[in-house]
């Protein structure tokens, strides 16, 4: 039984997941596969010299080993510049980038022969401060130079002066999406030179149509179909393995499988873009913003993959969910030898937050005013203008968020809370936890709050769109709906809401959501927090269009005018069970392919940065308490409190899990997360040495769910999942700020930010 | 090397098992069973989690050789062929499940805590799966269930 939109139905793929038999790309097998492994580049930065595989070749059990001159069609890929080697060759970039493939019967085989592959290398100065790539005197990375894109946004009077001045200069370290499932997946090659790869990703379409030009492929011929995904969180934009298994499975005739170690991982994807940002912000002595000013750099790493697209939110948010008369935003996004840095849940907003929400407080500190009044007193809300000159459509209730998270009462101090708390003094519950470094000594108490805001679906004119399949049919004596679309479940429960929408469309209790591969058109990508408003209206649209054919029939069958379609029957007007569909449909198949398009969005003004650049807006606030050990450094995140407007709960459970998730890798910016980069080499690329949170330091989050309805989506609902990311470390951070005084103006803080070393 | 055990309660053989094979890929390798997962494979994320001889270990920890004459429990060994375990059952109700990577491990290491301690506070539920990390959920969906399926196993 399928649930209806606003209901929380289990899973479909629940109890696969809890038995342990869900099919993860990692767990993909078959007879006769090869093992595929990558050499990857020791230096950040080098010229390839030579490259020696003769040894790896003669190892028992290898099949084949590969260099950039086996990549059969185009050397370059990338998401918006195709500026990045399938397999290096004549410069590495980056450290780990991958220079060649091997294939072996077994994957330690595999692993051995990838060590014996001898790589010459020159080795060369790694430009690793994304300031010093900026300057004219810095080496080319790249043909066309070292800045990916630059935006600028010019709002309202340039040469605007304020009675309150506040400025401050921020620094956001690289934060790793981490998702637990590796990077793998299964080539196998088909007939007349076609591939089949079952793989874990966001996109399918733009992997395939990446790999038809990377194999010389007509896309026809390379099928992608979806494996299980074990998270996502941006890390699966790009490519990883995807071209790599393909070109060895074409080359040996067999399937190839391919699967990351956790330090692969590290160097297998992209990364949320580490910045530095400078803010002023100037206001009146009642608290309203009369200008703003900030200087954005994100370092890109050694390729572009996403970043114009992600400094083009840094920027057009930048100031925050407010209102303001004038801005000056300027934003670079540029290359270095660094890791290289795309797409991770908040997309560009995230850095901006810490930002505009630190400075919000200390405009607030100067003006001796409420932090919450002052955010409350700009607030952002309908028919308020961007900095990019958009007029913000639909519910925009900042105001009503920020009154929400304060409303909720405060944890008591030294308690825990849940079952059996309050009881007695809760270790877990103190800075340091079970390691019992404090019992109370040296630890204080503050509050912080954070408000943030991003857009949901593509920008700048890009054509989003999605594609659904819908197959009405009788099975076994009952109808049944078969929705077949590309889009990738990653775990959000996009298969489950795709199902509550046929249901509810079609007024039918079996729904099957088929695998998502490339034979339907395409759904875009599981990014942006776009999929449950694109694919979600794709399906409707497909489903209307069967619905408007059923009810064609049975008002010819029928000879009945008002009919609808409701537990699995055509009803009258009155609900009284006309005919059963099964009845109805007999031997018919209704089936409907329908093409979903949101309104159009237009590309920044590159002077002026003005523009109706995007489609929807989605809204959070949050509020954190925290407990700081002053002596050691230490910090403890005893609550977290969240409003968000949803717009619509298409599955209500869905959403307090994207809320509570959300602010769980919000948390671990703020206080835990960083790959720690030293001269363009990763220190830490293990779950050993990046530390992520546990169920230890994760606290409890209040929520507040609002459902305003947005006027012109699906149902009226907005993308969920990436607001729970953007506000709740900045509210953290305004918290151990609150408890301690300290300016702290780097994330993630660390102990030595905390104490007087 | 040859690896004989009970795995889940039928005796299992596993062949031309390379010597440095952790128990971890001779169950998801060599025996078919994928549900122990491989996330970190360093005991840092509990996805891996099985019982040997009845202790909670993390098989990506323990090498395949030691599990010789053993007994292993793995995910896959927790449900009858109807019917999901109450933890399971659990997880699924409650919305602790997202991408399920970590689900298997978290389902193991729940099933230990309770039969360990069948009504466990919130704190000994956090200590109890602090070796196991969930990327998705932010946990408070998973404590829920801990406490769901602590309900449902309670005799009544």
């Amino acid at each position: 039984m399928t649930g209806r939109v606003g209901e929380s139905p289990r899973r479909a793929d629940g109890p696969g997941k809890v038995r342990g038999d869900f099919t993860y790309s990692s767990d993909l097998t078959i007879e006769g596969m090869l093992w595929g492994a990558t050499v990857r580049s020791p230096h950040p930065y080098a010229r390839i010299v030579a490259i020696d595989t003769a040894e790896a070749r003669a190892m028992p059990g290898v099949v084949a080993v590969l260099t950039h001159e086996d990549v059969p069609g185009q050397q370059l890929y990338g998401l918006e510049i195709q500026d990045q080697p399938v397999l290096a060759f004549d410069l590495v970039r980056y450290w780990g980038e991958a220079v060649a493939l091997v294939a072996a019967d077994h994957p330690e085989r595999a692993r051995r022969a990838a060590q014996t592959v001898r790589v010459t290398y020159e080795v060369l100065e790694p430009l690793t401060d994304p300031e010093v790539a900026l300057t004219e005197a810095a080496p080319r990375l790249h043909p066309a130079g070292n800045v990916t894109r630059h935006v600028r946004i010019r709002h309202g009077d340039q040469s605007a002066r304020a009675d309150v001045v506040v400025s401050g200069e921020y620094e956001i370290g690289m934060q790793d999406q981490a998702p637990l499932g590796p990077e793998s997946g299964l080539a196998i090659p088909g007939a007349a030179g076609s591939v089949d790869l079952h793989l874990a990703t966001q996109w399918l379409h733009v992997d395939r149509d990446q790999l038809a030009g990377i194999l010389a492929l007509e896309p026809e011929k390379v099928k992608l179909t979806l494996a299980g995904v074990g998270g996502a969180f941006g890390a699966r934009e790009d490519l990883s393995m995807q071209a790599h298994a393909c070109m060895l499975a074409l080359r040996t005739g067999r399937p190839v499988k391919m699967s990351y170690s956790r330090p692969e991982s590290f160097v297998g994807h992209v990364h949320r873009h580490p910045g530095k940002l400078r803010y002023e912000h100037g206001a009146t002595r009642d608290g309203r913003l009369v200008y703003v000013k900030a200087r954005v750099v994100l370092d890109g790493g050694a390729y572009a993959s996403s970043s114009t697209a992600v400094i083009a939110n840094a920027c057009c948010f930048a100031l925050g969910p407010y209102e303001c008369p004038n801005a000056t935003v300027d934003g670079w996004v540029v290359y270095t030898n660094n890791p290289p840095c795309g797409a991770m849940r908040g997309f560009g907003s995230v850095q901006n937050c810490y930002a505009h929400e630190a400075q919000m407080d200390k405009l607030a500190a100067a003006l001796e005013m409420d932090p919450v009044e002052l955010r409350m007193r700009n607030a952002m809300k309908t028919g308020s203008r961007l900095i990019t000159g958009q007029v913000v459509e639909g519910p925009a209730p900042v105001a009503e968020l920020l009154d929400r998270v304060k409303s909720f009462p405060l944890p008591v101090q030294g308690r825990g809370s849940g079952r059996g708390a309050n009881t007695e003094l809760d270790l877990t519950q103190m800075p340091g936890g079970v390691s019992n470094t404090t019992h109370g000594e040296g630890v204080v108490r503050g509050v912080g709050y954070a408000v943030g805001f991003k857009n949901v679906g593509y920008s700048e004119g890009f054509d989003d769109y999605s594609t659904a399949r819908v197959r009405l049919s009788v099975v076994d004596g009952r109808p049944r709906a078969e929705v077949h679309t590309a889009a990738a479940e990653v775990g959000q429960g996009l298969v489950t809401v795709q199902a509550q929408i046929a249901a509810t469309e079609l007024g039918v209790s079996d729904v099957v959501v088929l695998d998502a591969d490339t034979q339907v058109g395409s759904a875009g990508s599981s990014s942006a927090s776009r999929q449950t408003y694109i694919t979600g209206g794709a399906v409707k649209a497909a489903c209307e269009a069967v619905r408007e054919r059923v009810l064609a029939l049975a008002r010819s069958e029928l000879g009945r005018k008002e009919v609808r379609l409701e537990g699995d029957a055509a009803v009258s007007a009155e609900g009284t069970v006309i005919a059963t569909l099964a009845t109805l449909l007999g031997d018919a198949v209704i089936e409907e392919t329908r093409e979903f398009r949101p309104r159009r969005t237009h590309r920044l003004d590159s002077e002026t940065g003005q523009a109706n650049a995007h489609l929807q807006y989605a809204f959070a606030a949050h509020r954190a308490v925290v407990d700081v050990d002053t002596e050691l450094g230490l910090v403890k995140v005893v609550e977290l409190a969240t409003a968000q407007d949803v717009g619509k709960a298409i599955n209500p459970q869905a959403v307090e899990g994207q809320l509570e998730g959300g602010a769980a890798q919000g948390l671990g910016l703020a206080v835990m997360e960083e790959i720690q980069v030293k001269d363009g080499v990763i220190r830490n690329a293990s779950f050993t040495d990046y530390l992520l949170p546990t169920i230890l330091d994760m606290p409890p989050v209040r929520m507040d769910i609002l459902e305003l309805g947005d006027p012109i989506s699906p149902y009226g609902l907005k993308g969920v999942g990436e607001p729970p990311t953007i506000s709740s470390g900045p509210a953290i951070v305004a918290a151990i700020r609150a408890a301690t005084g300290r300016p702290i103006n780097r994330v993630p803080v660390r102990p030595q930010d905390l104490v007087d070393t | 090397m040859r690896i004989a055990c009970t795995v889940n309660g039928r005796p299992r053989v596993a062949e031309d098992v390379w010597e440095g094979a952790s128990l971890l890929a001779v169950l998801r390798e060599h025996l078919g069973l994928p549900g122990s997962k491989n996330a970190c494979e360093q005991g840092e994320c509990g996805s891996c989690s099985v019982y040997l001889d009845g202790r909670l270990v993390c098989a990506c920890l323990v090498l395949g050789g030691q599990a010789q004459g053993r007994e292993v429990v793995t995910v896959e060994g927790l449900a009858s062929k109807d019917e999901l375990h109450p933890v399971q059952e659990a997880f699924l109700e409650a919305g602790a499940v997202q991408c399920g990577f970590c689900t298997p491990g978290f389902v193991v290491a729940a099933h230990d805590l309770l039969t360990r301690k069948p009504q466990p506070t919130d704190v000994e539920i956090r200590e109890a799966l602090a070796g196991n990390i969930c990327r998705c959920t932010g946990y408070a969906k998973i404590i829920d269930a801990v406490h769901l399926a602590a309900e449902r196993m309670a005799p009544r």
